[in-house]
């Protein structure tokens, strides 16, 4: 395989990764701003682990995503008092508050960013890839999977069924933030060179974007949206300067004709 | 008394919308709940199920002090109702909106991670899905519920409310927006949980439908009882008169 074919592949697993642990938060009603707060906790937690106790690399990525689903189960406390642009607003700041945090801790490199040398192959970071894949698969067809849907549509009612909706939300911004923490340990460990600059806002709506475009409604929507956002700036290489240009009128105009995302329910289709 | 409220009070803001209520319920029994638009009725349910905290006043279920109980476990103790305005979850199906309901008879994390969703092989699936079958919406299972008709819906959130298997169900103007073919469907279907044990507790406008399938009403107005009696003495009752139509004009 040729270095540029896997690398493609090895950012679609990963952005495959990234689009699930914004699409967690999101179907539990939750627009998660700060995805990439826990892709840096993980990428850098990670990073530690292996540069400074010379652990290998899985478990190192294994302990950082515990590392960023306990952050996410803490914040998720504070956070998921707000509700709709507000709760946006809190990931926002979250968002500033960890990557302020890491440009200043020079134990980690500061601002110069942190190269970590020990390597995750492409073969392992696909393995991991399809296993968030199948979990979330599998998470869907659970009660679980029914309830985040119940709670985002009606808490009140989704109370009165029996269900704790705050339990059911802070269980999903978590298992997004342990998704998010698993795409940073393998970004850091394959790229062996992360800066905290990339993990900013920006980055966490990118995600979030790509979550939108495949749609909310299904499984399926995160998968070909993480696919078109991957592949589709590849293709439109040949025009070099506009290709960005390009990808985001396109951006625009699926996102007008399809605003519920490309893949929804089968009976939304009729209507 | 299968369910029982004791000089209940509930205000919002300055004003008083029930006021020291007292209602029991006796286990099989039908009631219905009746008064003008504001009497309360809503609010009463609302207190009932942990919607709104009391102000005074105490709930009993089947004899066990539930007032304080916070309102997500009303429902495993037997409690279940439907919504006036249908709130069936718009983004699941059919039998998704029933199976939501499965949940408090076998509660806890263990449960949430079971799997419910492969094929009709699954125990709690089959279950929903034969409930929708006695009540005739079996080809609407796998619909998403948002999409369906006033009348579909309202049949929905009625398997729903019983898939929690409840000993007392509360319905919020059951026979609301519906045609009298539906309406006669919805006595028939009420009457046949109702010989199942259920206690029935109804707010309901349409007089003829209460007068059929209900043993007793109770009536509110500004959130007190000015009323309880059978049904058919209802329209003698001046003071009940006086709440609906205004207070009589004498003749000079």
């Amino acid at each position: 395989m040729s270095g540029y074919l896997e690398s493609v592949l090895v950012l679609l697993a990963i952005n495959i990764i990234l689009a699930y642990a914004a699409f967690l938060p999101m179907v539990a009603g939750q627009l998660n701003l700060g995805v990439a707060a826990f892709v840096a906790i993980g990428a850098y937690s990670a990073g530690y682990l292996s540069n400074s106790f010379g652990l290998h690399p899985v478990p190192a990525a294994l302990m950082a995503v515990a590392i960023a689903a306990l952050t996410g189960w803490l914040v998720a406390f504070p956070i998921l008092r707000t509700r709709g642009i507000y709760l946006a607003l809190a990931t926002f700041a979250l968002n500033q508050v960890v990557q302020g945090t890491i440009l200043n801790l020079n134990v980690v490199g500061g601002a110069s960013g942190y190269p970590v040398p020990a390597h995750i192959g492409f073969p392992v970071v696909a393995a991991f890839s399809l296993a968030v894949i199948v979990l979330v698969f599998l998470a869907f067809r659970t009660r679980f999977g029914i309830s985040v849907t119940a709670v985002s549509d009606d808490e009140r009612v989704a109370d009165l069924m029996g269900l704790s909706v705050r339990g059911v939300q802070s269980a999903a911004f978590t298992a997004g933030a342990a998704l998010a923490g698993l795409a940073g340990a393998l970004y850091a460990h394959h790229f062996n060179y992360i800066e905290a600059q990339n993990y900013g806002v920006l980055f966490s709506i990118y995600i979030v974007l790509y979550v939108l475009l495949g749609g909310t409604q299904t499984v399926y929507g995160p998968l070909l949206g993480a696919a078109v956002f991957t592949l589709l700036p590849e293709l439109l290489r040949g025009s070099a300067a506009w290709r960005y240009v390009i990808f985001a009128c396109l951006i625009i105009a699926i996102m007008s004709l399809r605003p519920q995302g490309v893949i929804l329910k089968r009976a939304w289709f009729s209507k | 008394m299968v369910l029982e409220i004791r000089s209940l009070s509930k205000s919002f803001g300055g004003l008083k919308v029930i006021d020291a209520l007292s209602i029991g319920v006796e286990r099989g029994e039908r009631l219905a709940l009746i008064g003008p638009n504001g009497a309360g009725k809503t609010t009463v349910f609302n207190l009932i199920t942990g919607v709104y905290p009391v102000d005074a006043g105490k709930i009993l279920l089947e004899g066990n002090d539930i007032t304080a109980l916070p309102s997500r476990y009303r429902i495993r103790r037997g409690l279940a109702r439907t919504f006036q305005n249908i709130r069936l979850m718009a983004h699941l199906t059919v039998i998704e909106n029933v199976m939501i309901a499965q949940y408090p008879r076998a509660p806890g994390a263990a449960a949430m991670l079971q799997p419910v969703g492969f094929g009709r092989a699954n125990r709690w699936r089959a279950e929903a899905r034969a409930a929708l079958a006695e009540a005739g919406l079996e080809a609407y299972a796998d619909e998403p519920a948002g999409a369906l008709p006033y009348g579909i819906q309202k049949r929905v959130e009625l398997v729903r409310a019983l898939a929690a298997a409840p000993r007392v169900l509360l319905l919020d103007e059951p026979a609301a927006g519906l045609n009298a073919a539906e309406t006669e469907a919805l006595h028939q279907a009420l009457e046949a949980i109702a010989r199942r044990g259920v206690t029935l507790v109804v707010v309901e406008h349409d007089m003829q439908f209460v007068g059929r399938l209900c043993s007793r009403v109770v009536v509110l107005n500004f959130g007190c009882k000015i009323a309880e009696c059978a049904p058919r003495d209802i329209h003698a009752d001046g003071k009940v008169r006086e709440a609906y139509l205004g207070a009589e004009e004498h003749a000079a």
